[in-house]
């Protein structure tokens, strides 16, 4: 049995690690929490920009742009999008997983596979077995849309000068605290616009445009790729720490259990050590009275 | 007032500006155009520049990015990736950003891709410049 000096020294280090993963859990919780304001803020600019662009495409009988180019898949592009920071459950190491798995498929179809890492998490695990062409890590403590423009000046250009053929975006989508959903999707060539879409088809009726409808969109679909990828930052940012919050809510209550176990086995170590010395002196004892 | 008209300045990070205005002045693709109330129905592309407004007789500032605007008769929609107010312009950075997008642009050529995106920087760089030294 561990001495009872042992046993207290471990309390005391568990009870450190208690406080740091119950701070750790708290700055997550207000990190999450202006991440989901950011996202909130998001949203009305994400919902008029749809509606516009969506009721645009409607307007414009062929788009031609660059970037709606389909041409046969045989180089492709991979961003993925991981955190910075690590401590927060299993959000990186699925995202990782997925977009491990989605790189081999690809490969084993002999396709040639790029990566752009945003986080330096999938930096990091992909540094040695993917071809990373870009990479932006660091960046996810405080951004703005200016990091979504940024990837996206990454892609746009060399897909329109045909460096590659298509582009997946691989991030965790948010569904709550405790869940985020590893999700690929193509960016490139853009999925056509306006075909699902719930819109008014009268609403731009009367409009006059300024320049043209289509040059318009043409204008627009750039802007399109932004909100796609701010998007995808915002739920990866919230997820993050969502996930952080409820990792590090669990160490604590772990930390918790494991320190009434030991104090239970120290007390039972304690007792153990007045029983022996009681022990000894009544013997003591005994044997002066014998002598 | 009859003559007044509802602007809302939306960036992806925040409602920029809402609230009832006399007149705004928007930089569009095509030339920069005034918007007051009683306008016909239009939809303009943004673009890089400078964008104000009168409210109450006092004339408002903004540096924006690329966006889109939508006039309608008593409102004006404005989206744009970004807009900052002429006070809250850091000029130091923007200097600094002109001068990084001008050795940029003189590295490229026309045919070069990221010549649009060097283009496109130095001209955010010199609208934000100009509009924070007419505050």
């Amino acid at each position: 049995m561990a001495s009872l000096k042992d046993i207290k020294r471990k309390v005391t280090a568990v009870q450190k690690t208690k406080q740091i993963t119950r701070a750790m859990n708290m700055v997550a919780a207000s990190k999450f929490k202006s991440a989901q304001m950011k996202m909130d803020n998001f949203r009305p600019y994400a919902s008029k920009f749809m509606d516009v662009l969506n009721s645009l495409a409607l307007r414009v009988e062929t788009m031609s742009h660059p970037l709606l180019a389909i041409r046969d898949p045989r180089r492709i592009r991979v961003i993925c999008m991981t955190s910075d920071r690590g401590l927060c459950g299993g959000f990186n190491t699925n995202l990782i997983k997925a977009t491990e798995r989605f790189i081999k498929e690809k490969i084993k179809d002999g396709k040639e596979v790029s990566l752009i890492a945003v986080g330096r998490k999938g930096r990091d695990f992909f540094r040695k077995k993917a071809n990373i062409i870009a990479q932006k890590t660091d960046v996810l403590s405080k951004f703005d849309m200016t990091l979504a423009v940024s990837v996206a000046d990454e892609v746009i250009p060399s897909f329109v000068k045909e460096e590659y053929d298509e582009l997946y975006l691989i991030y965790n989508q948010f569904m709550n605290v405790s869940v985020q959903k590893p999700t690929i999707v193509r960016l490139f060539p853009l999925p056509s616009i306006g075909q699902d879409a719930d819109v008014d088809p009268d609403r731009f009726l009367d409009y006059a445009y300024e320049p043209s409808a289509e040059a318009l969109l043409e204008r627009l679909l750039p802007m399109y790729v932004h909100v796609l990828v701010y998007r995808a930052l915002l739920e990866t940012s919230a997820g993050e720490n969502g996930a952080r919050m409820a990792a590090m809510d669990n160490a604590t209550s772990n930390c918790e259990e494991l320190i009434s176990s030991l104090t239970l086995k120290m007390n039972k170590a304690r007792q153990a050590a007045i029983t022996a010395e009681l022990m000894d002196i009544v013997g003591g004892t005994e044997a002066l009275a014998k002598g | 007032m009859a003559d007044e008209l509802m602007l809302e300045i939306v960036s992806p990070e925040k409602m920029v500006f809402s609230g009832k205005i006399e007149e705004v002045t928007i930089p569009g693709t095509e030339g920069e155009f005034g918007v007051l109330r009683g306008h016909e129905a239009f939809l303009s592309s943004v673009d890089i520049g400078e964008l104000n407004f009168l409210k109450e007789g006092k004339k408002t500032l903004y540096a924006v990015n690329t966006g889109y605007a939508e006039v309608t008769s008593d409102k004006v929609t404005v989206l744009i990736e970004t807009a900052e107010r002429s006070d809250h312009i850091d000029k130091e950075r923007a200097l600094k950003a002109k001068d990084n997008a001008e050795t940029r642009l003189s590295q490229l050529t026309k045919e070069d891709v990221e010549y649009e995106l060097a283009r496109a920087a130095l001209a955010r760089a010199i609208a934000r410049i100009s509009v924070a030294e007419k505050q």
